[in-house]
């Protein structure tokens, strides 16, 4: 669970309480007795995210909440992550439904304190949710009223103040309207050329804004209703002596790998012994399980050991440590190549993550992977082992800080150390990586465990 | 000599496109519509803000003894004068009027505050060109597609900011000197120091910390041009906001930059910028882009230079506010409804480049020493440039031509005005055909016209009873266009059938600016289409673009029996 983020419900905003006060207006109750309604917001699950979609609620309306449980699963940019809370409450609306997207800092659900209050939480999110600018907007107010009060009243308030203050840094200026989009002038006309809707794109540009590379990307994944699916997509349709522009898909690729030339990467290979691999792949294959797999679970293990081999450079002048270990494994497909990611990879049990890597090569071919499902990878695997190619290097996708090689597993004659020839399995892997964030050592470290997971892959299947 | 003097005015009265989005064009005189860049909103402004000039408000400073001096001499112009001519400001049409006076043998001096070349050498179309032939060459090395039907092969095409800035900026200096040592060859005296009217037929001018110096002249031209009018609301700080002023300087080539005005200005820097690769976002206070132009060649250009580029457009908005970028937030413009004034929507992007015309710079010049009031900044005049008082009264040996005056905001405009103004004073009455000076827009492919626009014609036609003929050629049909693989274009031609008179030609297309003249030439010397059309182009040439235009032309029978138009006509 080291990935359930420690945010979540940030102190109820001066707008809500004052207006449950006049609320109650008559009663003549005293101050302390005010209502307790509080606001879930969308956090900033990492520094480059300007909104999250809700993949799922995990407690419904009127459920009860402890301190510290999870309410809510949240996509950002990089990963889903499980939201807990940090009062003990009654989940009173859902503001923003599953699948709905919020900008950070804006509220998704209201918590009553008691179960009397829920009906009055629930009438203030049907007259808040048109109101998203203001409470965005009062954010500001909220941390400077909220500041001064932490010598004083200390403990429960200074957390979520030091989060608010990372959120506000986070919002996005475009997303004080609500839900509007930002996309550029060119991402815009390709969206309408490329059938793409701008609601369902990340956008990597400044702000968070959807530049062209964005949509070219997602429309990689969505199937375009112009291109029936080929009956026989092996066939080599070439015709010698023509030049054939690149698809979206070619093109998104040729832009990628020119970029990769920016990053200074060096590469780092390691024999590893694979029977002990083999002769477990053998064994769990009719329960489903790939080799793919496998590698990638195995790769998952030793990244949790070695945390900077899965972090990555976004701006020349930081690590940046990813909280989720997502494996993204390089597929070809009909003209080209995709990178499905198999999310939390570490975490998620084999044959979960067998099931998952089926359904995604499936939809890679169907042209129906969506944008998580091929742009959240945090490491990629590469294998070209099946077609027998013992060793090669590969290229590092732009956004990432390593990438690994992996070729056949072939019988080899060995030298032991007590002075015997034996037949093993070896197989080499090959990592590029980012100089600026990874160094050698670390690669060297990251090899060795990863052999020692393989050559003693018990860990693999739990 | 003359040949010197050739030379160095040739360059500088290349187009001025700078000064064409006037916003006074419009109400003043409806065959300027044309050249109204945009909304009436820009009418509004009261108090001209001056972004950048060497021109200080003189009322605010202490006279000195000399002035107070003179001043009681106001009322009586001297007898005997300092020079011929006086021109205060050394732009291009004070260059012109300064090297046409001494031809015609007068004495003559020019009063520059600034730099010699005014908006358009230091700010204006010279330096734009050259960033225009930097973003030309990138477009075509970039075009694939083009590159591959010449059958070339060009790896991916780069440029270097800086370098392409100083490119600009060489040009600039360049052409300033050339203007300067035509001036100083020909014995035109440049005084530097801010010009300020002190009196009849009497000119101060010092520089800030300076004694002022008081010259006379028997006749005086104010020729001190226009600065970008930036509406208000709008923050301008040269940054991440900016006007053309800092856009030609291109210190920066911004991701997404919001265009604010469509017209000639707005026009030619999404070009540039497009092609160094930034998108851009038009806002457009009327209903379409381009409002300036012919409706057809509007239609073709945003087919051909908006849509398949990386441009997108807002039109009928104001840009109410725009705040510059800060604190890591971006440029956020508030944009609101023209007609309903409502709040229409928010932009949040890289930059803004404010196009919305340009307001003349007349503050400071002293006109109420003479009893001039400025209208909306122009400096009221006749058809021959003469100054008008606020009685309506002329006011006698002063003159006023280019942006100054607001008649036609465009350099070789204000050149044939101060050219006007000296056969004038020489003794030869003249008065400009403004119908005959065309315009440019030079994006890729350029843009020109000459002349009345179709519905502008058509209006004319209603109210004096005659008829309009449309004639059409396109460049495809063009030899030397396709050679060039530019087959893209259009010359339109707006004619009286009755009798053969040119009234208006537009040309979309290759090399569009150059091909005007012949259009613009016929309508200054009244030459016909009957006569012009017997006219020989050289074969293969894109000038037979016009070639055809003038014998696809249907001029009737009746007006064939007349003999060789006799007079031009001068409107």
């Amino acid at each position: 669970m080291a990935n359930v983020l420690q945010t979540s419900f940030l102190p109820s905003t001066s707008s809500l309480r004052r207006r449950s006060i006049s609320g109650s207006k008559g009663k003549s109750q005293s101050l302390q007795v005010k209502a307790k309604i509080r606001e879930i917001f969308m956090p900033a699950l990492s520094s480059t995210m300007t909104e999250g979609k809700i993949v799922s609620w995990m407690k419904s309306e009127g459920d009860k909440l402890s301190k510290g449980e999870s309410v809510v699963v949240v996509e950002s940019d990089k990963a889903d992550m499980d939201v807990e809370s940090f009062h003990e409450g009654f989940l009173a609306a859902i503001m923003v439904e599953e699948g709905g997207v919020a900008p950070v800092g804006s509220a998704i659900a209201l918590l009553a304190e008691t179960e009397d209050e829920i009906a009055e939480a629930k009438a203030k999110s049907q007259s808040s949710s048109n109101s998203t600018p203001q409470v965005v907007e009062e954010k500001p107010k909220q941390i400077e009223e909220a500041a001064p009060d932490v010598p004083a009243a200390a403990a429960a308030p200074s957390v979520p103040v030091a989060k608010a203050v990372t959120l506000g840094s986070a919002v996005h200026p475009a997303s004080e309207g609500g839900k509007r989009i930002v996309a550029s002038p060119y991402a815009k006309k390709l969206a309408k050329e490329l059938k793409v809707d701008l609601g369902t794109v990340v956008g990597s540009g400044p702000l968070g804004r959807i530049v062209a590379k964005d949509v070219e990307a997602a429309a990689v994944a969505v199937p375009v209703a112009a291109s029936p699916a080929k009956p026989d997509p092996v066939a080599p349709g070439i015709e010698l002596g023509t030049v054939v522009p690149f698809t979206t898909m070619q093109g998104a690729v040729s832009r990628n790998m020119v970029e990769s030339l920016s990053v200074p990467t060096f590469r780092v290979g390691y024999t590893i012994t694979t029977n002990a691999l083999d002769a477990l792949y053998k064994k769990i294959k009719s329960k489903g399980v790939t080799m793919t797999a496998l590698l990638a679970k195995a790769t998952a293990l030793a990244l949790v050991q070695h945390p900077v081999v899965n972090s990555c450079c976004r701006d020349g002048n930081s690590f940046t440590y990813n909280s989720s270990i997502n494996i993204a494994v390089a597929v070809a497909i009909d003209g080209g190549l995709i990178t499905p990611v198999l999310q939390d990879a570490d975490k998620v049990d084999i044959y979960t993550l067998s099931r998952k890597w089926k359904e995604l090569v499936d939809k890679a071919r169907a042209k129906q992977l969506q944008p998580h499902e091929y742009n959240t990878g945090t490491f990629t695997l590469s294998n070209l082992g099946m077609f027998g190619v013992d060793r090669f290097d590969a290229i590092l996708p732009p956004g990432t800080g390593a990438i690994m090689a992996v070729g056949a597993s072939q019988p080899s004659v060995v030298a032991s150390m007590d002075g015997r020839i034996g037949m093993k399995n070896q197989m080499q892997v090959n990592v590029t990586a980012d100089h600026r964030v990874i160094y050698g050592a670390d690669l060297a470290a990251f090899l060795q465990t990863l052999a020692k997971i393989v050559e003693d892959p018990k860990d693999l299947t739990f | 000599m003359h040949s010197i003097c050739f030379q160095a005015t040739g360059v500088p009265r290349s187009n001025y496109i700078f000064d064409s989005c006037s916003p006074a064009l419009a109400i003043s005189k409806p065959i300027n519509l044309r050249f109204c860049g945009l909304r009436k909103e820009a009418f509004g402004f009261s108090g001209l803000t001056h972004s950048s000039s060497g021109r200080v408000r003189f009322s605010s400073r202490g006279h000195s003894k000399k002035v107070s001096a003179s001043a009681e001499s106001n009322g009586s112009p001297p007898k005997s004068f300092d020079y011929d001519l006086i021109i205060i400001g050394a732009g291009v049409g004070g260059h012109g009027a300064a090297l046409h006076a001494v031809e015609k043998g007068l004495k003559t001096a020019i009063i520059e505050g600034d730099v010699v070349g005014g908006t358009c050498v230091n700010r204006g179309c010279v330096p734009s060109k050259a960033l225009l032939a930097v973003s030309g060459k990138m477009r075509e090395l970039q075009s694939e597609h083009h590159m591959k039907a010449l059958g070339l092969q060009v790896s991916a095409a780069g440029y270097d900011r800086q370098g392409v800035a100083d490119h600009a900026n060489n040009l600039a200096s360049k052409i300033r000197s050339n203007l300067t040592n035509s001036m100083k060859a020909l014995g035109v005296d440049i005084l530097t120091g801010v010009g300020t009217i002190v009196g009849p037929q009497k000119v101060k001018y010092g520089k800030v910390g300076f004694p002022d110096n008081i010259v006379t002249a028997k006749n005086i031209i104010i020729a001190t041009g226009s600065v970008p009018f930036v509406p208000k609301g709008i923050e301008v700080d040269g940054k991440t906001v900016i006007t053309s002023d800092h856009a030609l300087k291109l210190e920066s080539v911004p991701d997404w930059i919001a265009i604010v005005g469509s017209g000639y200005i707005g026009l030619e820097f999404s070009d540039v910028y497009t092609a160094l690769g930034s998108e851009v976002t038009f806002i457009e206070a009327l209903d379409q882009l381009m409002p300036g132009f012919d409706p057809e060649i509007g239609k073709l250009a945003q087919r051909v230079l908006i849509n398949p580029r990386k441009i997108d457009y807002h039109t009928g908005v104001f840009a109410t506010k725009i705040t510059p970028a800060k604190d890591g937030k971006p440029v956020i413009i508030e944009l609101i409804d023209a007609k309903t004034k409502e709040p229409k929507d928010t932009l949040e992007v890289d930059a803004a480049l404010i196009a919305t015309g340009r307001a003349p710079f007349t503050n400071g010049l002293g006109l109420e020493n003479v009893n001039v009031v400025t209208q909306r900044g122009f400096v009221p005049v006749d058809e021959r440039m003469r100054v008008i008082d606020t009685n309506g009264n002329l006011v006698p040996h002063l003159y006023c031509i280019g942006d100054a005056n607001g008649k036609m905001m465009l350099a070789h405009a204000a050149s044939a005005q101060g050219i006007s103004v000296v056969e004038q004073v020489t003794g030869r009455d003249h008065v400009l055909n403004h119908l005959s000076i065309p315009a440019a827009c030079f994006t890729h492919p350029e843009i020109s016209m000459v002349g009345l626009t179709e519905p502008q014609a058509r209006e004319k036609a209603q109210k004096e009873g005659f008829e309009v003929g449309v004639a059409k050629t396109s460049f495809k049909a063009n030899t030397k266009a396709l050679a060039e693989n530019e087959g893209e274009g259009l010359a339109k031609l707006i004619y009286r059938p009755d009798n053969g008179e040119i009234l208006g030609v537009h040309i979309f297309g290759l090399h569009a600016a150059d091909l005007i003249h012949e259009a613009s030439n016929a309508i200054a010397l009244g030459t016909r289409i009957q006569d012009i059309k017997f006219a020989v182009h050289a074969h293969p040439t894109l000038s037979e673009v016009l070639d055809e235009l003038f014998k696809s032309a249907k001029v009737k029978a009746a007006a064939l029996s007349h003999g060789p138009v006799s007079e031009p006509v001068a409107v």
